[in-house]
């Protein structure tokens, strides 16, 4: 997908260039860019950019929401956009219709359980969801006799403990109690709980890529401008080394978690290949926003540990944005098993068919 | 943005895939023939004459050049597809790979018609080994120091002085070296170096074996006495080297030989946890597979921009550096894992074998063609910081 001929993520681009800049938004302590944000990204149908026009959204391509995602990541987007566009899509694959507003999807980690019940109702706690305290709505995965569901479920049915994450954006516990959803329907066949932590992995994965392509820019910007010892610090060899390193970095992020999202665009289901992908692209991103930040943080000293600078919003972001759908620790072991049950003599094909 | 890197999800392309199978195919027949054992990786002192010309009858040499110097005007993907699986497998390319790689596609740029003719379809064929001469006793990574001398004499030129870390040198065919012909301008310190098709085996070159901590004699010294280069075997400008050196950059720095160099311990990793590997080795294996694939979406990203005739100068680079910092840290990691490896896993012995010459081998993958702090500087340069 070239960016350029992609007019879904040029909207996206242009609306958050014009309404979340970053230095606009780190120093506004009243949050009152969020309502303007959102009405703009509304108004463009990109919350429910992945839901097709049937069901109420704007039916955009799998690789474009991927795009605009990216995007999002290189502005740090602090409103529930990607939780929306998920939310959207996994209630899209049992054809329940999307509402206006925010969304967050329920669970968000695969340690967590959401039960449906005989009677029809949702029970279970989840952990760590992102943006559940800004939704109006949930998009529910539940497990119940009869396999796996698709809810939707009205967010003020649940009891929400708000907390707040390393990158300081809302994971919230969200604790539903016999609660009765607004739409149920089954999950297609051969959907569960893993396809949507590892979508929700591509997610994040293109959102650290595109933090690290920002903390990149902005590190080498300020190298280039920062005098010490009487000159640019970008001559100094040790931090144009530590800024390769970045670069790297930062590339091996976009690689693995643009690869991911094009295997799952083109997927016809979650077989090992894309299992490979969409796992290495979280374990990879998440080793990058760990390494890459650090880098990011080492060019700009003193300046960049403060509230006021700008590059908090991208290096804690970036680490947070590991936690969710299943850390890297998590898709490690997971990714490690698969390729021992597989084989020794089984694990270069795998890795040589993508 | 100061940095726009692309790393394109480009996909290897259905024909790549026919062709996979007919490698693995060849490489399971020469194994079973007792070519070479796949689990012995020290394939670098392992000289196969034999199986270099088989491989050039299966047209998988010179595979991107043109049909009238031998080649098969088949893609760089495809080249890229032969080029890791004969990898993976341990293949003994030492004779040919230089050749295919690198000195094939320089005389193809720079040789007149008369020597393409000669020497390009004998690569094709297997039967040329080429070895690089850069490296200098004192001139290494800092290649525009090179001092042996080419001096102009009638019909050519005579060498004296001596390249230094030259692989294969003591079986090739051919070298392609760089000698001093003016010297350095104060405006420009790399003029004055050309480039030099030399004839191994002749009288006036001395090559002296050069013992390796791997215990191997794979590289060597190679000494010039008044060795004798006729003015056919120039390759570009007189003086202008500088100007050649840099454009086939992107290819060599960039493939899969970049990553794979220590990959048989990963597999080797693999069998001695068996089928239930507990937490720690799972975790383990997970995280250097996720890195394994990664770096090869992004080496055969490049490969794909190369094809379609984009130059990702900084991104090759970005691949030689993080890929091999990556082979040179497997061993460590895999030694790492092996230590809760049950004593009675059928091929732990395998593995400590290859795990001892893969920690022997790593020191040097940072080093070869390219060092780590020469790659960043060029990265560096890429984003703008110098």
């Amino acid at each position: 997908m070239a960016e350029s001929e992609n007019i879904v993520v040029e909207t996206a681009e242009k609306i958050f260039a014009d309404l979340a800049d970053a230095q606009t938004i780190n120093s506004d302590t009243t949050g009152s860019w969020k309502a303007p944000l959102w009405q703009a990204l509304s108004e463009a149908g990109l919350p429910l950019a992945w839901v097709p026009d049937d069901l109420g959204g704007s039916g955009a391509s799998l690789a474009e929401g991927f795009g605009v995602l990216n995007a999002a990541g290189r502005f740090a987007i602090a409103v529930p956009l990607a939780e929306t566009m998920l939310a959207g899509w996994l209630l899209a694959q049992a054809k329940i219709t999307s509402p206006d507003g925010e969304m967050t999807v329920v669970p968000a980690s695969p340690k967590d359980r959401i039960t449906l019940n005989a009677d029809g109702s949702l029970s279970g706690r989840a952990r760590g969801v992102p943006f559940a305290k800004a939704a109006k709505h949930f998009a529910v995965l539940a497990h119940g006799n009869g396999g796996i569901s698709i809810a939707l479920v009205d967010a003020a049915k649940g009891r929400i403990e708000a907390g707040i994450n390393v990158g300081y954006d809302n994971s919230d516990t969200v604790t539903l109690d016999k609660v009765e959803p607004i739409t149920i329907k089954p999950a297609p066949k051969g959907f569960d709980q893993t396809t949507l932590m590892l979508m929700g992995g591509v997610v994040r994965s293109l959102q650290i890529a595109g933090a690290l392509e920002s903390m990149l820019d902005i590190s080498v910007r300020y190298s280039n401008e920062r005098v010490a010892f009487e000159k640019k610090i970008s001559k100094f060899q040790a931090v144009q080394h530590n800024l390769a390193r970045l670069a790297g970095e930062s590339a091996a992020a976009l690689a693995a978690a643009t690869s991911a999202a094009d295997a799952v665009a083109n997927a016809t289901s979650f077989d090992d290949a894309v299992y490979l992908e969409a796992a290495s692209a979280k374990i990879r991103c998440a080793e990058a926003a760990e390494k890459g930040g650090a880098i990011a943080h080492q060019v700009h000293g003193a300046i960049g540990f403060t509230m006021e600078h700008i590059l908090h919003r991208y290096s804690l972001r970036a680490l947070a944005w590991r936690d969710d759908f299943g850390s890297e620790s998590h898709w490690a072991v997971e990714l490690g098993k698969r390729v021992a049950a597989r084989g020794a003599d089984e694990l270069w094909p795998l890795v040589a068919s993508r | 943005m100061t940095a726009a890197l692309r790393f394109d999800p480009i996909r290897l392309p259905p024909e790549c895939e026919q062709l996979r199978k007919e490698v693995r195919a060849f490489l399971a027949e020469e194994i079973a023939a007792g070519t070479f054992d796949p689990n012995k990786p020290n394939r670098e002192d392992t000289d196969a004459p034999e199986f270099s010309r088989r491989v050039g009858a299966k047209g998988w040499l010179g595979m991107t050049w043109p049909k009238k110097y031998g080649g098969q005007e088949r893609s760089f993907l495809e080249r890229y597809v032969v080029t890791e699986e004969m990898r993976v497998a341990n293949a003994p390319t030492r004779r040919f790979f230089v050749a295919d790689r690198q000195s094939g596609p320089v005389l193809l740029k720079y040789a007149p018609e008369h020597i393409k003719m000669d020497i390009l379809p004998r690569i094709c064929r297997g039967e040329l080994c080429f070895a690089i001469g850069m490296s200098e006793p004192n001139s290494g990574s800092d290649l525009f120091a090179a001092k042996t001398r080419a001096t102009k004499t009638d019909g050519g030129y005579l060498i004296n002085g001596s390249k230094i870390w030259t692989s294969s040198a003591h079986i090739a065919d051919y070298m392609i070296a760089i000698f001093r012909t003016s010297p350095p301008t104060k405006e420009n310190r790399r003029h004055g170096l050309t480039q030099f098709l030399v004839k191994m085996k002749q009288p006036g070159i001395e090559v002296n074996p050069i013992g390796q901590i791997t215990g191997q004699f794979e590289f060597n010294e190679v000494v010039f006495t008044d060795y004798f280069v006729p003015d056919d075997h120039v390759l570009g400008e007189i003086d202008g080297a500088w100007k050649q050196a840099t454009s086939e950059l992107a290819y060599e720095r960039s493939g899969p030989e970049r990553f794979l160099e220590t990959y048989y311990v990963l597999t080797e990793l693999v069998r001695a946890v068996g089928d239930k590997p507990d937490t720690r080795s799972a975790e383990g294996i997970g995280r250097l597979v996720a890195q394994l694939h990664t770096m090869r979406r992004m080496s055969v990203s490049v490969a794909g921009m190369l094809q379609a005739g984009k130059e990702p100068v900084v991104e090759a680079s970005i691949v030689k550096d993080i890929g091999t910092v990556w082979e040179q840290q497997l061993p460590h990691r895999v030694r790492d894992l092996a230590a809760f490896v049950e004593e009675t896993a059928s091929n732990r012995e395998t593995l400590e074998k290859q795990l001892e010459f893969a920690l022997r081998t790593a020191p040097k993958l940072t080093i070869q063609g390219g060092t780590t702090e020469v790659l960043r500087g060029i990265i560096a340069r890429g984003l703008g910081l110098r």
